[in-house]
């Protein structure tokens, strides 16, 4: 089982997930239509990626937008989980041992301090913000049992690798279903709503390129949009 | 019941087809036909297919319901934070829906989609500015209000406004020769206290070519006799043209596309006709929308510019006021509390926000400048726009709507209300009507000529 999780199962998440968001990037930026969008994308093509830049960039800031900080626990909840879900899988040691392994390279690695910090950051986070869909009227109306799906897969590696890393009950069974659960989200990535982790790119940079172009960019305004 | 006589999926045309409709008093036959109209599946489903591209699409299934759209929406603040007016839930149980449908909803359900569109949304676009995805409602609800009109479900008074322009290419009965004859009257009446006014028609090569909201014309005339004023003492080489002078589009609100186009290439026909330096649009926010931001797309211009570099009526006169065309007398400026309305569609639309404060400036005595909060582009809705503040079956919402603007001017404690948009100035004239707050409110034309130094080349002789 390991063997199949780390061999042949590992190629097709990894392919599956680089392949199907490729398509969806690619698809979603030859299905933009400047009449319909009412963009004129190519005619001012300083002007869009002045503002593609910086709709992302301003996002990208804990607290670089005033949508940030008028909510500022939200922020805070937000920004944990996203740079932990983001560093653990990417600089986890034990994950560019496995890198170096498969492909003869690695990544810089986190000490495992911090490591540790940002997985229980990730839980932690997660629980918060699946607590106020919860709690909160406003995003309740919102919430569908597919966000609740969403959140499962998005944490249940985090779940996993935690358990295998404190060494609960059998250390192999985890460490098999961390690998899956990964995997999974790899492959669900480009099926659902998982697809923001590269269409937020995209769309935030269509925005600015409609407030940069069309809005008030070219008017020498500079709205943090 | 396929189709009405009065209410039906067949836009209005002709002079006699609005009469007809006006003709139905409220609307009461036309949603009472409502009722029983069919919805076209088949259609609706082929129509997305054409025209829902992937920014749409998208917007629509990347939402992370995270619900942080909510408290940007002064509707969703207004009405006791009812969480049926979180954008994102308007948004996902009205135009989702019928996508996640594939068209087949019932007429119960396009009738609810209908007053979500027009009284739950102004399409102000501020919560498109609080979305981390950058997921603009307001542009899904502009597109959704097109879905709705195609299918015959958008409001009485916005299915005759769009028809307005269809017959007269005005957003009222205003024929061109009513246009330019009240124009010539209005300066007639005007002459006597400033020699040498006129209104010059169809003058070509102009550096300025005005244009106008037909509500000016229909019912505050003397707004047109005020811009000829100012033209004439900033000494501009100016022109208004006989056919194309409408700048507004009531279309746009209703959500009828083809008849958005048609106005707005009346525009641009006389912009190529008289060749003028460039247009300036009166003070109107959605008039600036229709024909300088969104109109080049429905002409069908790749640049997305109209023909001629088209300013809205605040940048001209910042201009002017800036560069010493016009001149305030310093004794007469405003020496009371005062704050400004920033109009969604040309301050968050189209970052004129500089413009306005010049203005004030040079209009206001020092400290007595007061902003509203939030401001700017952040600046909430006047509580009417979107097509909102003419919509009689939604007017107890419309009026609920209000109390935000009301809120931010008390909260100012100012007594004038600067609004150069017509809509706003609608919105804050009925505000005060309704609610009582002792405020006054003004366009800058009459402001401007009341504080003006009058040059010696319009002073009437002794």
């Amino acid at each position: 089982m390991h063997e199949f999780l780390t061999g042949i199962f590992f190629w097709i998440a990894v392919g599956v997930c680089i392949i199907g968001m490729a398509v969806r990037f690619v698809r979603y930026f030859l299905g933009l239509n400047w009449q319909l969008d009412r963009v004129a994308y190519r005619a001012h093509p300083a002007a869009g990626i002045k503002g593609a830049a910086r709709s992302i960039y301003k996002w990208l800031i804990p607290f670089g937008t005033r949508g940030w900080r008028t909510q500022p626990v939200m922020t805070a909840a937000f920004f944990g989980f996203h740079v932990s879900a983001v560093a653990v899988p990417l600089f986890l040691a034990g994950h560019n041992l496995f890198l170096e392994s498969k492909i003869g390279f690695s990544l810089i690695t986190l000490g495992p301090a911090l490591a540790d910090f940002l997985s229980w950051l990730a839980v932690g986070c997660g629980a918060f913000l699946i607590l106020r869909r919860l709690v909160l009227p406003e995003v309740r109306i919102l919430t569908t049992w597919n966000d609740y799906f969403i959140w499962f897969i998005a944490l249940a590696p985090f779940v996993t690798g935690l358990v295998a890393r404190y060494q609960m009950g059998s250390y192999g069974f985890w460490l098999n279903l961390h690998i899956f659960c990964g995997e999974l989200l790899l492959i669900a990535i480009p099926f659902t709503k998982m697809s923001h982790v590269f269409l937020f790119f995209a769309s935030r940079a269509q925005l600015g390129m409609d407030f940069g172009i069309k809005r008030g960019g070219m008017k020498g305004t500079k709205m943090a949009w | 019941m396929p189709e009405g006589t009065y209410c039906n999926k067949k836009p209005i045309n002709t002079p006699e087809e609005v009469n007809f409709l006006l003709s139905d008093s409220s609307g009461t036959k036309y949603y009472e036909e409502m009722k029983l109209l069919d919805v076209d599946s088949q259609l609706l489903a082929s129509t997305i297919q054409k025209t829902m591209k992937t920014r749409l699409k998208t917007w629509l299934e990347i939402c992370a319901h995270c619900g942080m759209c909510a408290d940007s929406c002064f509707l969703y603040q207004v009405n006791g934070k009812d969480p049926k007016q979180v954008p994102a839930y308007k948004i996902q149980s009205t135009l989702g829906e019928i996508v996640k449908r594939k068209g087949k909803v019932t007429n119960a359900f396009m009738r609810h989609a209908m007053e979500v569109a027009w009284a739950q949304c102004t399409c102000c676009n501020r919560c498109g500015m609080y979305c981390p995805h950058g997921i603009d409602t307001g542009i899904m609800f502009g597109y959704l209000r097109g879905l709705l009109y195609q299918q015959g479900f958008v409001p009485w008074e916005l299915k005759i406004g769009a028809g307005m322009h269809r017959a007269y290419r005005a957003q009222m009965d205003v024929t061109d020769a009513d246009f330019v004859e009240t124009f010539e009257w209005m300066v007639e009446e005007y002459e006597d206290d400033y020699p040498g006014l006129t209104v010059p028609v169809d003058v070509e090569d102009a550096d300025i070519f005005y244009t106008v909201n037909a509500r000016e014309v229909k019912h505050y005339p003397e707004d047109l006799a005020e811009a000829a004023v100012l033209f004439h003492a900033a000494g501009e080489n100016w022109t208004i043209a006989s056919k194309g002078w409408e700048q507004t589009s009531l279309a746009m609100f209703a959500g009828d596309w083809a008849a958005c186009k048609m106005q707005v290439e009346s525009v641009y026909g006389a912009m190529e006709r008289l060749k003028p330096k460039r247009m300036v649009g009166t003070e109107c926010g959605h008039a600036h929308r229709a024909t300088v931001i969104e109109g080049p797309y429905w002409a069908g211009r790749p640049d997305g510019r109209p023909p001629v570099e088209s300013i809205h009526y605040v940048e001209w006169l910042a201009e002017a006021l800036e560069s010493g065309k016009l001149k305030i007398d310093p004794e007469k400026r405003i020496q009371e509390p005062v704050t400004l309305q920033d109009s969604c569609n040309y301050i968050r639309n189209h970052g004129l926000k500089k413009a306005t404060r010049t203005i004030m400036q040079h209009i206001v005595a020092p400290g007595y400048f007061i902003e509203m909060s939030p401001n700017k582009e952040h600046n909430y809705c006047c509580g009417g726009g979107g097509g909102f503040n003419g919509i009689g079956v939604f007017r107890k919402q419309r009026n609920r709507a209000l109390l935000t603007k009301r809120d931010q001017i008390l909260a100012t404690g100012a007594k004038l209300v600067i609004a150069p948009c017509h809509n706003c100035w609608d919105a804050i004239r009925d505000l005060e009507e309704e609610y009582e707050i002792g405020i006054r409110w003004s366009f800058l034309k009459p402001l401007i000529i009341k504080m003006m130094i009058v040059p010696d080349h319009m002073k009437p002789e002794e």
